[in-house]
């Protein structure tokens, strides 16, 4: 290839010139996104757990002490019965095993983000790059892609979890690359790919072949990026499937994970007080409302970034 | 603003471009598993000769095929069967129907393509200089640095000045006059020995439309470039063609001098096309269009002249015998009817 | 022609409220259309003629705001009329074909189906008057019989805009709108369109709106053209006046620009500039950063309306008057 000796000067500054655009159009979607009162509201409770999985670690550090307040496994010494009710030291009390709630429940936020955020990029890159490639060359390739999508839709995840975690031991880490993958080359795919279609009729990716623009130039150029707000849009409610996946294997005792919030609920039933809500409700509220409200909250804010990017929907 | 046009026009004796019984044939419908038998006769043996800095006008109503004809002589879609030998002088003449790979990319420098809608013929997501350069770019053209002042160049020829407001702006901040042409930019930066004209302005307003056919029609004089220039316009074409070819069904029907065309239409498709065209004059009263409205498309068609069920001079000979060939009438027309 | 006129339009105002600001897509519009008559209103895209269509019918999108004028029917002022006393006139006295209109039949349901469905709601009667009513609809529109069991998928793009003009005349109404109805149809079906509408008109003594950027389609269907530029109407006159003797630059830009098959082929006029930004419209005359023959004064003050006869232009600078050629 014949590379771009570009001089010093053109280069940067071309490359300034486009994160100059970047940033602008960012910042008109933001003034969009900030318009729609649900996705507020849905950013403001990420943020907050956001703030509670960051400031785990450092009040560990700080303020509460390793052998008490460790998610795993320390012991509320200074309580006499466990589980104990919220006190001024343990401010969402204990659990039957003598742990603190809080900090299980801020140190889980951080894993729980991780897991999300991991499945929903690992879902989003195969499936964009899956639909653009079965959308443009069609045919064959679009047949196999997309029986191949149909059986991954087919497949039965939870029980293809339990078969896994019986035999390699599933933590968070490989929870979010099989929801990923099972997700990216499904549904991922095959909503892409229909967008894809739509993307793939328009004169300029006739232009770009006129030009002499091959596959690649034309999939990874004009394709991809234009399938990106769907992409992101689909990330968003990924992140809540893989939460609520996460939940519901820990809360069956599924997963290799060391403390999440399906595991508390999971310790809670283990020790028998899940059914007397009424009395022991700090074993069973926090953990369930975190959970319910964290993935409300990404799918508030795909439902936002959907009415951003799809201007029939925005208000005018 | 057509006379240096056609001032340049058959000076070589060699056509730039020679379309011999050129096809393409659309399954009708598809399956994976069956042979398919039946097909859409879109382009169904068109011959026609582009010479060098001509333009010649495509003429014909939606679903005629002028489109297809359009697109396989740049390759975007591949030929059926026959030839298209085209010779810029330079090179060897070469059968482009058959091109792939590495010379079909080659070949992509010479030909390029000017499409209908000038809101989706641009990526919305890149900028006018993305756009422009992006022949360059795939073509692996110049450095960085040359690409931006050949586009800058290229604005300022198209008429978008000042260039350096417009390299860097979305398609969607600009209106349907200055994409088309942007679009225009795009295609003649790699400098092509021909442009497929896609009913470059039948989407822009009547007060810009004229800025860019003036724009295609200088810019052809001045570069030396040949036009297919596909419309449904006759009136359109008449000012941007020195040629026009009407085509039906798959078939042309009459090729030859524009002004002899208008004043003398020979086939009587042409003749109703021409009397169908709206005068902008509430005195003239136009006589009525003696066939019937509405085209369809062509499956395994019978041997017998395409235009048999809607034409008013049909009689037996025409519905027993082939579609008629194309044999001179006049000067330099020449039309594929028994009747004319 | 004397009385009082069908349709009269007194000062329409119509505002958009959209994020970038307000747009006034219709800017203190006044006609009339008199029974019989029919009225070409020729502008380019985002001139407002759509949305004065709209307006008409009180069908304007909801971020749109009628906020001036009268719309007088027959004297009656639909502006000011309740949503329910509107629905009574759409359809019944004033109908509608879009360009768009030709997607607007629902590809399930046989197209027969459909038009009975709608006369159903307006003239409730018997099913067999209805297909009777059906058939003669679809004979004034040189529709075959067959055609009314059939889907709207066996139908060509311009029988499906007659199966429109069918139901548009269903009601007998006074006045029928037409935006764009041919565009999207190829020269030969546009013929057949533009005489239908031509006989139809003639048959029932109806009016017509009818609304296009082409010049020439608007020379052959109008007694009266109005020419729409920025959201308001620049010159109006009869046909002929309009066409032989234009007073507005723009009106004269329109058609030097307009190419033609017949006669002499004439050097084609280049309006320079774009078309305005509705929502930074210039100041004075809206015209004058494009007209030729602009001075100081057409920046800086609205131009006065130049009369002759009934044929009038909003222009400071108009042409001398010629004699007749």
């Amino acid at each position: 290839m014949a590379v771009e000796v570009a001089p010093q000067s053109a280069a940067p500054s071309l490359r300034r010139v486009r994160f100059a655009l970047a940033m602008r159009s960012l910042r008109e979607n933001w003034s969009l996104f900030l318009g729609t009162r649900i996705g507020v509201i849905g950013l403001a409770i990420i943020l907050f757990y956001l703030v509670l999985a960051l400031s785990h670690p450092i009040l560990m550090n700080t303020v509460w002490d390793e052998r008490i307040y460790d998610p795993v496994v320390g012991y509320a010494f200074d309580e006499t019965r466990q589980p104990a009710p919220p006190s001024r030291s343990h401010l969402l009390g204990t659990d039957p095993l003598g742990r603190d709630i809080l900090s299980q429940l801020m140190h889980s936020a951080r894993s729980e983000f991780l897991l999300g955020l991991l499945a929903a990029v690992v879902t989003v890159t195969i499936g964009t790059t899956v639909g653009a490639i079965a959308a443009y060359y069609g045919g064959v390739v679009d047949t196999i892609l997309m029986r191949f999508a149909d059986l991954m839709v087919m497949m039965p995840g939870i029980s293809i979890l339990i078969v896994l975690s019986a035999l390699i031991g599933v933590e968070h880490f490989e929870l979010a690359l099989i929801i990923g993958i099972l997700s990216g080359f499904g549904g991922a795919s095959i909503l892409l790919k229909s967008q894809a279609l739509s993307v793939v009729v328009k004169p300029y990716i006739e232009a770009a072949r006129a030009a002499g623009g091959g596959p690649a130039h034309i999939i990874f150029i004009h394709i991809v990026p234009n399938l990106l707000p769907l992409s992101f849009l689909y990330m968003m409610f990924t992140v809540t499937g893989a939460i609520f996946s996460e939940a519901i294997l820990s809360f069956l005792g599924l997963l290799d994970v060391r403390m999440s919030w399906g595991l508390m609920i999971h310790t809670t039933e283990a020790a028998g007080y899940l059914l007397q809500v009424g009395k022991y409700w700090w074993l069973i509220f926090p953990a369930s409302l975190s959970i319910t409200l964290l993935c409300s909250s990404f799918y508030l804010v795909g439902r936002a970034m959907d009415e951003v990017i799809n201007p029939r929907l925005r208000r005018l | 603003m057509t006379e240096a046009a056609q001032a340049t026009s058959s000076v070589d004796s060699r056509p730039l471009l020679s379309v011999e019984g050129l096809h393409k044939y659309f399954p009708a419908a598809t399956s994976r598993f069956r042979r398919n038998e039946r097909f859409i006769h879109a382009v169904d043996g068109v011959n026609f000769t582009l010479a060098k800095g001509e333009s010649l006008g495509l003429v014909g109503e939606s679903g005629c095929g002028k489109t297809t004809t359009g697109k396989m002589l740049v390759r975007l879609v591949d030929p059926t069967g026959g030839h298209v030998i085209f010779d810029d002088g330079v090179g060897e003449p070469t059968d482009i129907a058959t091109l792939h790979g590495k010379p079909l990319k080659e070949f992509r420098r010479h030909a390029q393509m000017v499409f209908q809608d000038p809101y989706d013929s641009m990526n919305p997501r890149r900028t006018i200089f993305d756009t422009i350069a992006e022949p360059l770019q795939v073509q692996q053209v110049g450095s960085l640095v040359d690409r931006i002042d050949r586009v800058t160049e290229m604005l300022a020829l198209v008429g978008l000045t000042p260039p350096r407001a417009f390299l860097f702006r979305f398609p969607h901040e600009l209106s349907g006059g200055q994409r088309q042409r942007v679009a225009i930019a795009r295609a003649l930066i790699v400098e092509p020995s021909f442009v497929v004209a896609d009913e470059p302005t039948s989407m822009l307003d009547v007060s810009v439309r004229t800025g860019v056919m003036r724009l295609m029609a200088d810019l052809a004089a001045g570069l030396g470039i040949s036009y297919l220039y596909i419309t449904h316009d006759l009136a359109v074409a008449r000012y941007m063609c020195s040629r026009i070819a009407v085509m039906y069904l798959g078939k042309i029907v009459e090729i030859g001098d524009t002004e002899e065309i208008l004043r003398s239409p020979q086939h009587p498709y042409t003749r109703a096309l021409l009397s169908a065209v709206p005068v902008p004059d509430p005195t003239v009263k136009r006589p009525p269009v003696m066939i019937e409205g509405g085209v369809s498309t062509v499956v395994n068609p019978p041997a017998q002249c395409r235009f048999y069920a809607r034409c008013p001079l049909a009689d037996d000979y025409c519905k027993t015998n082939d579609h008629p060939p194309l044999e001179h009438k006049g000067q330099e027309q020449i039309v594929a009817c028994y009747k004319a | 022609m004397s009385g009082a006129p069908l349709l009269a339009v007194e000062d329409l105002t119509l505002h958009y409220a959209t994020r970038a600001g307000e747009v006034c897509a219709v800017d203190g519009v006044s006609l009339t259309i008199e029974k019989g008559q029919a009225l070409g209103l020729v502008g380019e895209s985002g001139c407002g003629k759509s949305s004065l269509a709209l307006a008409l019918l009180r069908l304007q999108p909801d971020n749109a705001q009628i906020l001036s004028g009268k719309v007088l029917l027959d004297g009656v002022d639909l502006v000011s009329l309740s949503d329910e006393a509107m629905r009574a006139y759409r359809w019944n006295r004033i109908a509608m074909v879009f360009q768009s209109a030709m997607n607007a039949l629902d590809p399930v349901y046989r197209v027969g189906d459909q038009i009975i469905e709608a006369l159903e709601q307006h003239v409730p009667s018997a099913r067999k008057q209805l297909i009777e009513r059906v058939q003669e609809l679809y004979d004034l529109v040189n529709l075959d019989h067959s055609f009314i069991a059939r889907y709207p998928h066996e139908y060509s793009g311009g029988m499906k805009q007659r199966a429109i003009i069918a139901m548009a005349l269903a009601c007998e109404p006074d006045l029928i709108i037409a935006d764009e109805p041919t565009t999207a149809l190829d020269v030969i079906v546009q013929d057949h369109i533009l005489r239908e509408f031509g006989n139809i008109r003639r048959e029932l003594n109806m009016s017509m709106l009818y609304i296009s950027h082409d010049m020439a389609v608007i020379a052959e269907v109008s007694d009266v053209v109005a020419v729409m530029y920025a959201g308001k109407i620049v010159e109006y006159g009869t046909a002929e006046e309009v066409f032989t003797r234009p007073i507005h630059p723009y009106t004269q830009a329109l058609m030097s620009a307009f190419p033609s098959v017949t006669g002499e082929k004439h050097e084609l006029a280049t309006l320079g500039g774009e078309p305005p930004n509705p929502l930074g419209l210039p100041p004075g005359c809206h015209f004058h950063p494009r007209c030729p023959f602009a001075t100081d004064i057409c920046a800086e003050q609205e131009p006065p309306t130049v009369r002759r006869g009934e044929h009038w232009a909003d222009c400071w600078n108009p042409p001398e008057e010629q004699g007749d050629d």
